[in-house]
């Protein structure tokens, strides 16, 4: 989020370094990639040493980390869970599950490229991804917000009708709100 | 020296020291639990990157008015706590806003931010904020018997219900009311272990039980007021302890040293511990630090 105004740069500057030193994440667990998350966090890799803590709920949470495979049940689960976060926001696909569907490919109720349903901001692929990988993707992430470049949010926003068109293929039974704030 | 601009002034001052202090501490804590498990852990300012973040979240939750008096509520309950607590003790500097009988005061204030916060987390209508509020209040009641057991110990003892008296009767005889009357100091400080919410007492807002409880629909800005409430509170918590106990602080450089040894008590206690459950903290407050309490009024009374 850079702002164009001259007067907006210095505070852009402070914000950008701020949100990308104090990164919240929600773990969505969703598939078999929530195992690498507790040694992530944990006292070999600690990655609060980078600024990365858990958040509780999506409120308060900054980046939804989808890790691993989405079935059609739970994407509309994910779907909540991102529309309820507040600006700004981002996502990290997590695994090649969320990439191209990896060793889903073929699967009947799994969704293959998370990129048509929610906008991704980072992926980190692997099976599993190593603690390394996903530091380093939280690494590729700060860099991202460092430049004002991870605007998926304002992404999501903008092409919101094809984001829905793509959801409601998936999902036909559709009791939500339009937007979930 | 005396006018109300001057103590205005001081209570300006007091509040940026307070915040300022108060996230250092919590910092330090997360440093602190961090190297008791080993690990590198953030850094020691890493809170206040946090709240610059949360300040700087847009929020767009609405479930209601009272929902957004909540977290302000907490704001001025902390800000009334500081304000009648004497920071320095030397009577020019920082005496803020005190009165005789302040420390009466006292004990209905600092539990009037946790029952504003209380009716927030209702209106928002998350049943883990409920579940919350209900341990929150639950466990109050188990800590405020010692605590004011402990203070009306010192207020027989002393003939007096006034924070200043208090601190110059330690200040005139040279002894601090930690070796006058420990029993109270023993309650008082086993019920700041449930005040300051530190593990084996974090019943109200565990993350992984909860979804951090209270708080659990409050994002952004709502979250930087907590946050800062809470750390000009522990300030002042920490402030009266001092006060009460260890002969106050005659300037900043003291005061920090002693509010810090205070403040490793329950941070110490609670990088060591479990989670108890609601009824064990309730039952643990009401054994020990309640019999302390009890002694201790036995001892201002016969003594």
């Amino acid at each position: 989020m850079i702002n164009d105004k001259n007067s907006q740069k210095i505070v852009d500057f402070i914000q950008n370094w701020a949100r990308k030193h104090s990164i919240w994440v929600l773990a969505y667990g969703t598939g078999c990639g929530a195992i690498e998350i507790p040694p992530t966090m944990t006292s070999r890799y600690d990655a609060e040493r980078l600024g990365v803590r858990g958040a509780a709920t999506p409120r308060q949470a900054d980046v939804l980390l989808i890790t691993g495979y989405l079935t059609t049940k739970t994407l509309k689960r994910v779907i909540r869970v991102y529309e309820q976060m507040q600006d700004p926001k981002y996502v990290i696909g997590f695994g090649s599950c969320t990439i191209n569907g990896g060793m889903y490919y073929d699967s009947y109720n799994t969704i293959k490229v998370l990129d048509k349903y929610l906008p991704v901001d980072v992926y980190i692929n692997g099976c599993m991804p190593r603690p390394e990988a996903v530091l380093s993707g939280f690494a590729k992430l700060q860099e991202l917000i460092g430049q004002g470049k991870a605007n998926g949010a304002q992404k999501y926003k903008d092409n919101l009708e094809w984001y829905r068109e793509n959801q409601k293929k998936i999902i036909p039974n559709w009791v939500m709100p339009e937007y979930n704030w | 020296m005396d006018s109300i601009w001057f103590k205005l002034l001081g209570v300006v001052v007091s509040f940026i020291v307070a915040f300022a202090v108060g996230m250092t501490y919590m910092g330090l804590n997360r440093k602190i639990t961090a190297r008791v498990q080993n690990r590198k852990g953030p850094p020691f300012y890493q809170n206040f990157i946090d709240a610059i973040k949360l300040g700087s979240k847009t929020t767009a939750i609405h479930h209601g008015v009272m929902q957004h008096f909540g977290p302000a509520f907490l704001m001025v309950s902390s800000v009334m706590s500081l304000m009648i607590i004497p920071i320095l003790n030397n009577g020019m500097w920082f005496s803020n806003l005190n009165f005789h009988g302040d420390l009466i005061f006292l004990l209905y204030i600092m539990v009037f931010g946790p029952l504003g916060m209380a009716l927030g987390a209702g209106q928002t209508g998350n049943p883990n904020s409920a579940i919350g509020v209900t341990r929150g209040l639950s466990q109050m009641v188990g800590f405020e018997i010692p605590w004011v057991m402990a203070l009306v110990a010192l207020m027989i003892q002393f003939h007096t219900t006034s924070i200043v008296d208090l601190i110059n009767i330690q200040v005139e005889s040279g002894t601090w009311l930690i070796f006058s009357s420990p029993f109270a100091f023993v309650a008082a400080v086993l019920a700041m272990l449930g005040m300051f919410r530190y593990s084996p007492f974090d019943i109200v807002g565990a993350p992984t039980e909860l979804a951090s409880g209270p708080m659990s629909e409050n994002g952004g800005k709502y979250l930087f007021t907590m946050m800062s409430s809470a750390s000009v509170f522990a300030f002042a918590k920490l402030t009266l302890y001092v006060d009460l106990f260890l002969g106050g602080a005659s300037n900043l450089i003291e005061l920090l040293i002693k509010t810090f040894v205070i403040y490793m008590i329950p941070v110490l206690y609670g990088v060591v511990s479990p989670r108890y459950r609601t009824e064990q903290s309730i039952r643990y407050f009401w054994g020990w630090p309640a019999f302390f309490g009890l002694l201790a009024i036995l001892y201002a009374v016969f003594f």
